[in-house]
């Protein structure tokens, strides 16, 4: 019997001998550990080192930025000293809350991951593939794969994903314009250019509301403007309007038009909230019986209340793409624009990262960073 | 050292102890194994605790399934709506979400420790028996993939190369 001799190795330590030091010949530049959105395979935008995640193209973004911004900035110039002078000093101070909120849930929808899914990992599309039947021509698409599940006692339809190779969880869908699934998939919002999804819903509910909100509020405001500037038999005495009374009245009513479409938003989305719906879903109408499959909503909690809380006050999930781990050292330097997963064994640097132990092979590994679990 | 995992790789030996460095030489990856989602209560994350025929030689019964208990349980928590989630959501919402900038969210701290169970039960009860868990965090929490390893040396693949009786010496 033969006498295995083994020697400790550290964990950490890489299998094969250290490679030459790097020259200045630009085998420096492939060595730099890559992250991994610099590989990711959807169709997004990212910035400061991959903490910022949007859409590729941004849509009018931009513009929503620039209209906020713009009514916002007049209503503080012409409005807000006039009103103080005349009514009270609370009315900048609520104006300034409220424009702060709207400009940080627009920010936080823009920019945070909406819940998109990783791309399956080839041995795991294999595994899937081997319990799909199919014709073993690659050119050909099948008819599209679904798989039926029961979800609460009502049967519901998976779609095979023939670009991220999975079945879509329920509610999941995928966006042609970002290339990725999204987890409760609403809709893809040109205006904050980037997906509505699980993550970042709450966010964007935030965002509408409180823009109308906001919206109504300087609607307000800009009447109260006119109508004391102008009162009854002309102008009072002692009353300097700042800004022809016309130009008021042409604010008031271009606001007028954004008032109604916003709260007309808010309103629809309220209720969607409030029966647990999807943007998706309502526009096919998946529960309405229309597709004729269930007529139930099985994930409504039969309660409009639970269901704002459930939506709006859930934990808030994790992001699953790990967009500032580090690519193993080997994956840096062949990688173009990775189109599938790394392998299944390549080690993640993620924030429950214990240990190194659990991985079937080591690599380059980034010591557990705290700040790169930005769940943004 | 704490991260080191042994895995004996000779049945007729007495059993050798070698690390997880030594496990890529010595035991090759044979099979993967797949755990799906288990969607029959909504979209929580639950996996189904059917116990794959591929494991059967492998790891008992019992074991798998609290394992795959212990991790369902796991994931209820996190994803529990009370209390603490209407709180913590609420404080969020008034913060305009800046809050989640700074803190750490329940859900955070539970996939901590769920990662840490993982590792446990890894080195405990898989490694030595040849298999090894892939947390469900890094597979976009769609299934629990659990590695099956052989033994290159043995000539037989039969009983593969774990043993179950001495691995637990540490």
């Amino acid at each position: 019997m033969d006498s295995c001799e083994y020697e400790q190795i550290e964990p950490r330590a890489r299998p094969t001998p250290a490679p030459t030091p790097p020259t200045r010949d630009g085998r420096e530049e492939r060595r730099r550990p890559r992250r991994r959105w610099e590989v990711f395979p959807g169709k997004n935008r990212f910035c400061c080192g991959g903490r910022v995640i949007m859409a590729r193209q941004s849509g009018v973004f931009p513009l929503t930025l620039g209209l906020i911004l713009l009514t916002c900035g007049l209503f503080f110039i012409f409005d807000c000293p006039f009103l103080v002078q005349h009514l009270t000093s609370c009315i900048p101070a609520i104006g300034g809350v409220l424009f702060l909120f709207v400009l940080l849930t627009l920010l936080r929808t823009s920019f945070s991951d909406p819940g998109i899914l990783p791309r399956a990992t080839p041995d795991e599309a294999a595994e899937v593939e081997k319990q799909i039947d199919g014709s073993g021509n690659a050119s050909y698409r099948p008819p599209p794969r679904t798989l039926e599940v029961a979800i609460n006692q009502q049967p519901v339809k998976l779609k095979y994903c023939f670009t991220c190779r999975m079945f879509r969880p329920p509610r999941t869908s995928h966006c042609s314009l970002c290339d990725n699934c999204v987890e409760r998939f609403d809709h893809h919002c040109p205006w904050v250019g980037n997906c509505v999804g699980k993550r970042n819903y709450r966010f964007f509910y935030a965002f509408i509301v409180s823009l109308s909100f906001l919206t109504a509020f300087i609607f307000g405001c800009v009447a109260t403007h006119l109508a004391l500037s102008r009162g009854p038999g002309g102008p009072r005495p002692g009353v300097r309007p700042a800004g022809e009374p016309w130009q008021i009245s042409l604010r008031l009513k271009c606001r007028n038009q954004n008032v109604w479409s916003i709260l007309g938003l808010s309103g629809f989305h309220t209720y969607l909230v409030a029966s647990n719906v999807t943007t998706n879903e309502d526009i096919k109408g998946s529960w309405s019986g229309k597709s004729g499959e269930g007529v139930a909503n099985p994930y409504s909690h039969r309660s409009a209340v639970l269901n704002c809380c459930a939506t709006l006050c859930g934990p808030m999930p994790p992001s699953l793409i790990d967009r500032r781990g580090f690519l193993p050292q080997d994956e840096s330097v062949q990688a173009g624009d990775g189109d599938t997963q790394p392998p299944a064994a390549a080690p993640v640097s993620q924030i429950n990262v214990v240990g190194g132990a659990s991985r079937p092979t080591l690599a380059l590994q980034e010591p557990p960073n705290p700040s790169s679990a930005d769940a943004s | 050292m704490g991260n080191a995992l042994y895995l004996p790789t000779c049945l007729c030996d007495p059993p050798q102890f070698h690390n997880l460095q030594e496990l890529r030489h010595s035991a090759s990856l044979a099979n993967k194994v797949f755990i799906q989602r288990d969607y029959s209560e909504g979209t929580t994350c639950r996996f189904q605790t059917k116990f794959p025929s591929e494991l059967e030689s492998r790891i008992e019964k019992t074991l798998f399934e609290d394992t795959v208990k212990t991790l369902n349980n796991y994931y209820a928590e996190a994803e529990k709506i009370g209390g603490q989630s209407y709180l913590e959501g609420c404080l969020a919402c008034t913060t305009a979400y800046l809050i989640f900038l700074c803190m750490e969210t329940r859900y955070e701290k539970v996939l901590k420790k769920i990662a840490k169970y993982i590792q446990e039960q890894n080195e405990k009860i898989y490694a030595p028996r040849g298999l090894l868990i892939t947390d469900p965090i890094e597979r976009g929490m769609r299934v629990i993939e659990i590695s099956i390893y052989e033994d290159r040396s043995s000539s037989g693949s039969s009983s593969g190369s774990s043993s179950v009786s001495s691995s637990t010496a540490r």
